[in-house]
């Protein structure tokens, strides 16, 4: 270990809550997006065990719905969103493109704070009588029925947008002007391309939910008409509103851990990644053409056919380029050199559950499955596929991988893997049988259910302890490795990356000097640095 | 016949077995490719595990043609089940004409149909096989959505609007039908059950019971002069307002110069927002009756307004355009 590094350049509370380096920030980061996502799976997890009887065996009616709400509001806005980029997006940027830090240093610690701000008024929302809207806050119910505390909620969500929207534009500008000498575009990691592709996404999008939300508060406290067909507004202008930033925003979820699991499968099968402009080129498109499908969540709504058929053929559009990356990773493994270590089972964990994920997308972007499908368990299993077995996976995973970078120690190795595939089963447990159960039009939030479902649901909450298993063993042997962990060294995998380049923990300034970069990204066999035998398996093409 | 763990609901309407057929392919198309991709991964996975700690993999960048091959078939995939899906949709939201309509209104936390007589059930839904059933829909406060999985099919229930679904019973029994658009506190029990029966079941079971129910004619026409609408709306087309004689299914011509079809959401509209449609030659005098009607008020004003279809229109003040009143 190096004797000082940005861990403990600096000591006391202030050194933290006042710091500007953006791996300090990451950290607080990782602290407060781990709390609510410990919050929310509290809430899951009394979900699941309510669930067990057909009449329910937990809580009451408003309380259920209270907390698939708040599981919702605190997983995806507090959670989901900041976490691969606000975390692992904050610590990595500057290394991997040979930065000291990000453009904006105080603006990225005001980011932090707004999300403080936005995370207590949820939290108070949560504690003062808690939130029954369902975390897309349909109107009217939203703005005029519901009894609970929505405003606060809303509130929150919406200062919440701040930081979001000021992360993205710090990775934009950080991204176009900060490179080493020799980082060129197309010399990127795809961490990078997949960071810039989600923070468009974030400074386009959620300007767009923050008016949304603060509208349909507006109507809730002072009764003006938006949303509310009694005063000649229109709920279903809602609904386009709120999918116009949602839906990119699962893309805002899921491409950093796509970013991820770009580093990782190169660096575990020390080799080139397969096809790498095309899997860049994707991140781009799948933010483009993400802003176009949002209506594919309102085909049921009585919306025009006419523009019913064009949101179907575009969200079949963007399912192209998760395709293509999906195939990229699994070409990359092709005569590779793979090592069985942690972040390798997470990435391909990933690769299987957001092939899942994806490929039941198809269903309900076609038009007459979604007429039964829509709003049933089918779309809770799909979209967990895609947020916690590809999202958290990444995140997860990414954590495993930057370990030793972060803070300098190695975690035990056979317990990792064992939490990756624990993590692995227990998903699917969880939610495959949601899939059926959708398709047997079990609709969701329903805090109670016909006696046929219930052998369905009750291996869904099986499944769902294994899965908690699975989040707490990584939160237990983390923590642990920090104090006792053994030293990781500069770059234990090892990796090509620039962060993998300077001491780990790095220094508070990332390099001493900065790096001029004279090699393609995932080179491994023109890599001489890295202490590796080129030539040792099968180096010519064809030769298997 | 059904067993213990099915994979598919009954199948009880024209639309289920279109709806299974695509479910079928696309589970097809979809397993075929998580397949070849899980089974790619484990291969690789063992074939090529590290066997030396400072091994590296080939120097392999990419390959244009199967970048090509992995962007065009799955493209062409997509394109079949847009396509498909596409065909069942289309089908599902053009109405075919010649149905039996039934009025739903949803409210927190029931459901209440009325059925062409004007018989009233409440989170009950009985329909005739082999007709095709017209649903058209209102809610009272919040969004629901009215679904029955037995036949594949749903619709939102929007306030402040009338949706319409179809299908055809296909299969007597009695099936669950569901509100699938979280609505509040129990809207998990907002459900119940559609029963289809053979026509001529429901032919008595609609006369057995309708003794006492209100005919909605009726209970519209009291409406109507209650809410002195007729003070305007005179039969013989002498009144500030047009005669709503042989309204119903008519062009109407409008101020502006085009025409719209008068039908249910046509009149509601007119009945809440009366200045929305101004027809062609009188001044927007009405005022609005937004909020002072139950939705249950509005579809039987609608109901009296559709029995005024057969009478004589008269030769001025009718509002409805001249081409179709030659038909």
């Amino acid at each position: 270990m190096p004797r000082e590094h940005y861990l403990n350049s600096s000591y006391g509370i202030r050194s933290w809550l006042l710091t500007t380096d953006h791996k300090r920030i990451a950290l607080l980061y990782l602290v407060s997006v781990t709390f609510f996502f410990f919050v929310g799976g509290v809430f899951a997890t009394m979900i699941r065990i309510h669930l067990l009887t057909p009449e329910g065996a937990l809580v009451s009616p408003e309380t259920y719905n209270k907390l698939f709400t708040m599981h919702g509001v605190a997983m995806i806005f507090f959670f989901l969103i900041p976490s691969i980029p606000s975390v692992l997006g904050n610590f990595l940027i500057p290394q991997m493109i040979g930065a000291k830090d990000v453009a904006f240093p105080r603006l990225n610690l005001l980011s932090w704070y707004i999300y403080i701000i936005g995370g207590c008024f949820a939290l108070y929302s949560f504690s003062t009588g808690g939130l029954d809207t369902g975390w897309t806050f349909y109107t009217p119910l939203s703005s005029i029925y519901s009894n609970s505390a929505v405003t606060p909620a809303v509130l929150g969500i919406f200062i919440n947008g701040f930081s979001s929207i000021l992360t993205g534009l710090n990775f934009i500008v950080t991204i176009h002007t900060m490179r080493a000498p020799g980082m060129t575009w197309f010399r990127l990691p795809l961490f990078i391309w997949s960071h810039y592709a989600t923070s468009l996404i974030m400074v386009l999008g959620t300007p767009v939910v923050a008016i949304t939300l603060l509208l349909a508060g507006l109507e809730r406290m002072l009764h003006l008409g938006f949303f509310n067909p009694a005063m000649g507004g229109d709920p279903i202008l809602f609904q386009h509103l709120f999918w116009f930033y949602s839906h990119p925003a699962v893309y805002i979820m899921v491409l950093p851990a796509m970013g991820v699991v770009s580093e990782i499968i190169p660096t575990f099968a020390r080799k080139p990644i397969f096809g790498y402009s095309f899997v860049a080129a994707s991140s781009i498109a799948i933010a483009v053409i993400g802003f176009l499908v949002w209506a594919h969540h309102l085909f049921m709504t009585g919306m025009s056919a006419y523009s019913a058929l064009a949101f179907s053929f575009l969200s079949y559009l963007v399912a192209i380029p998760s395709a293509v990356k999906v195939f990229n990773w699994t070409a990359t493994l092709y005569k590779g050199s793979i090592s069985w270590d942690a972040p390798m089972l997470y990435a391909l964990g990933f690769i299987g559950l957001f092939t899942i994920g994806g490929l039941t997308g198809l269903f309900l972007a076609c038009l007459g499955l979604d007429m039964h499908i829509h709003d049933t368990y089918f779309v809770i299993a799909h979209f967990h596929y895609i947020m916690v077995g590809g999202a958290v996976m990444g995140y997860i995973g990414g954590l495993h991988y930057w370990w030793p970078k972060i803070s300098g120690k190695v975690y035990p190795e056979a317990l990792s893997r064992f939490a990756a595939i624990t993590l692995f089963l227990g998903f699917n447990l969880t939610f495959f049988p949601q899939f059926i159960l959708g398709y047997l039009g079990m609709p969701r939030r329903y805090h109670s259910y016909p006696p046929e479902f219930q052998v369905l649901n009750v291996l869904s909450t099986a499944g769902a302890s294994i899965l908690a298993l699975g989040y707490l063993l990584p939160m237990a042997y983390l923590t642990w490795s920090m104090r006792y962990g053994k030293v990781a060294g500069p770059n234990p995998w090892p990796a090509t990356g620039l962060e993998w380049k300077t001491t780990s923990p790095p220094p508070t300034e990332n390099f001493p000097v900065t790096p001029v970069v004279d090699w393609e990204p995932y080179d491994f066999p023109n890599r001489p640095d890295l202490g590796l035998t080129p030539g040792t398996l099968a180096p010519v093409p064809g030769d298997d | 016949m059904q067993s213990q763990f099915p994979l598919y609901p009954p199948a009880a309407s024209n639309f289920a077995p279109r709806v299974d057929d695509l479910m079928t392919y696309l589970t097809y198309v979809c397993v075929f490719f998580a397949f070849l991709i899980t089974a790619a991964i484990v291969y690789f996975f063992f074939k090529y595990h590290r066997k030396r700690p400072d091994e590296v993999g080939a120097p392999i960048h990419g390959d244009m043609r199967l970048e090509a091959t992995w962007i065009i078939i799955p493209s062409i995939l997509a394109l079949s089940m847009f396509g498909w899906g596409a065909a069942v949709y289309v089908d599902y939201r053009h109405t075919p004409p010649d149905t039996l309509d039934i009025y739903v209104v949803g409210k927190q936390w029931m459901w209440k149909a009325q059925q062409p007589n004007g018989l009233k059930e409440i989170n009950e839904l009985h329909v005739p096989v082999g007709r095709n059933i017209r649903l058209i829909l209102a809610s009272e406060d919040v969004v629901h959505d009215f679904f029955v999985p037995a036949f594949r099919v749903k619709m939102d229930v929007v306030p402040g609007r009338y949706n319409t679904m179809w299908f055809r019973p296909t299969k007597p029994g009695r099936y669950h039908f569901f509100c699938s658009q979280y609505c509040g506190t129990n809207h998990a029990l907002m459900g119940g059950w559609v029963t289809v029966m053979d026509p001529t079941d429901y032919a008595a079971w609609l006369s057995g019971t309708s003794g006492g129910a209100a005919n909605p004619v009726d209970v519209g026409a009291k409406l109507f002069e209650d809410k002195a609408c007729a003070t305007c709306h005179i039969a013989d087309g002498s009144g500030r307002a047009p005669s709503l004689n042989g309204l119903y299914g008519a062009q109407v011509l409008l101020a502006d110069g085009t025409t719209v079809t008068a039908d249910d959401a046509y009149i509601r509209e007119s009945i809440l927002q009366p200045n929305a449609k101004i027809v062609a030659g009188y001044q927007p005098l009405m005022p609005t009756f937004q909020g002072q009607l139950t939705e249950e008020q509005i579809i039987a004003l609608t109901s009296y307004i559709k029995s005024l279809q057969s009478q004589p229109v008269p030769a001025k003040g009718a509002g409805i355009a001249p081409s179709a009143r030659k038909k």
